[in-house]
């Protein structure tokens, strides 16, 4: 007997939009990490500082750098450590996409508690992923 | 006896490695561990991060366990970066490998999406709040609990039984309503394996402890999901244990997005740990391929247990 498969035609989707998506997030982060060890873009923090900064609890570093968290590393692109989140925040995009992809799916198919559950999903990461969310020093 | 041979291999460079972080902050009480290690030129860091996760992703693949609850007790134990940083790259380490897995899992139905998605979206709920919560608290008392979380992962993997397919008589009311069921092709016997589930409603509760812990700590949540899903819940241990590797990249995202956006991830931290992880993935894939791997669960246990020490005793300011 042939091997078969028995994943739902939403399954499959996700996982084709999981594989594409995945596949550039890593070549992004591998281009962007090579642009910034080479030092074909200059860091904003440079490389020989790291040892006295990453001891340091990240509420205190982003004080002594004068950086900010968010999405406030958008306006540091140009800087080769910070051009790295562009494939960072990329993979943890790749799963909103997937879920984005097969709502429409769930409702064709009438399958109303999935797709329910799919946009409550998608709101949960995006209210996750706005910066939104900040904690406290300690 | 070729496995005797690289287990004792995997073994060595896990103990050069650890003596190498160690003896950076073994020399002197007067001077701070982070002070020492900055004295240390700053390449040297990412390159033995590489090498480490490089060795972690082939015995992770080789024990059974995912990448993270290896990563963050043993980095954060003998390197020198804050435990915020190594959480936040816990989590997107965990996070690469479950995104490289997903696809080919979800494709081949061993991963099942009915079955994820409901303790997915319960599960990245919940590991938002940890991800606060852990980036809230001082860094002592995460420590301290990762270190009595991790001797307790030692316990679950020491302790818990494995069911390949475990009875489950009848469906309970919420996975009917739900229509968590499935058929997978079992290759070892070409049989087609019918499955469902039940418990539904207790499982689900146990995730909602899962995703806190999954986001406090940056462990990803395998050594959970897997008995949860297996034991308490019934689903066959494939299903268990692909359906667990595929909701680490839901769960992951949410606490990782919480670790970006409050500045707790360094790129020169995170990416030689994926790619060094993500490649030795590849190989402990091939070695899985030709060897039994059941002695390695050993090294893994040790390993953790280690490092549990290690979290514990540096979070009660024990062993600095």
């Amino acid at each position: 007997m042939g091997k078969e498969v028995h994943a739902t035609e939403e399954q499959l989707r996700y996982a084709t939009i999981l594989d594409i998506g995945m596949k550039v997030g890593m070549l992004m982060l591998i281009v962007s990490f090579a642009l910034y060890l080479t030092g074909i873009l200059q860091p904003q923090v440079p490389v020989d500082e790291l040892p006295k900064l990453w001891g340091l609890s990240v509420h205190k570093y982003l004080e002594v750098k004068g950086l900010h968290g968010g999405w406030s590393w958008l306006h540091l692109l140009n800087k080769g450590d910070f051009l790295n989140f562009t494939g960072i925040v990329f993979l943890g995009a790749v799963t909103i996409m997937c879920f984005l992809a097969i709502i429409p799916m769930l409702f064709r198919k009438k399958d109303i508690a999935y797709g329910i559950i799919a946009m409550t999903e998608v709101i949960v990461l995006i209210l996750a992923a706005s910066g939104l969310l900040k904690t406290g020093g300690h | 006896m070729p496995f005797l041979k690289k287990f004792l291999l995997v073994t060595m460079v896990i103990l050069v490695v650890f003596s190498v972080c160690t003896s950076v902050f073994a020399s002197s009480d007067v001077v701070e561990p982070v002070k020492k290690a900055a004295n240390v030129s700053w390449w040297v860091w990412p390159l033995s991060l590489f090498v480490l996760t490089f060795v972690l992703g082939i015995v992770a693949v080789l024990g059974g366990v995912g990448g993270g609850v290896l990563f963050v007790p043993i980095v954060g134990g003998f390197f020198p970066f804050h435990l915020d940083f190594v959480r936040g790259s816990g989590l997107l380490v965990a996070l690469a490998g479950a995104l490289a897995a997903g696809p080919g899992l979800l494709k081949k139905g061993m991963a099942d999406l009915r079955l994820a998605l409901p303790v997915g979206l319960i599960a990245s709920a919940c590991a938002v709040v940890g991800a606060m919560i852990g980036l809230a608290l001082p860094t002592n008392v995460v420590q301290i609990s990762l270190g009595v979380t991790i001797l307790g992962i030692v316990i679950i993997i020491i302790m818990a039984k494995k069911s390949e397919f475990p009875e489950v008589k009848e469906a309970d009311a919420l996975s009917t309503a739900l229509r968590i069921t499935g058929v997978y092709h079992e290759v070892s016997t070409g049989q087609q394996i019918n499955w469902k589930i039940h418990r539904t409603l207790k499982g689900f509760l146990l995730f909602i402890v899962i995703g806190v812990m999954a986001g406090m700590f940056g462990l990803g949540a395998g050594w959970a999901n897997v008995p949860t899903l297996n034991l308490l819940m019934g689903a066959p241990l494939k299903v268990a244990v692909s359906s667990s590797k595929f909701l680490l990249s839901i769960t992951d995202t949410s606490a990782a997005w919480i670790y970006i956006n409050n500045g707790a991830v360094l790129p020169m931290i995170v990416v030689p740990s994926i790619i060094g992880i993500m490649l030795g993935s590849m190989v402990g894939v091939k070695i899985l391929a030709k060897t039994k791997p059941s002695a390695v669960r050993y090294v893994v246990i040790t390993m953790l247990l280690f490092a549990g020490l290690r979290a514990l005793l540096k979070g009660l300011n024990v062993w600095k």
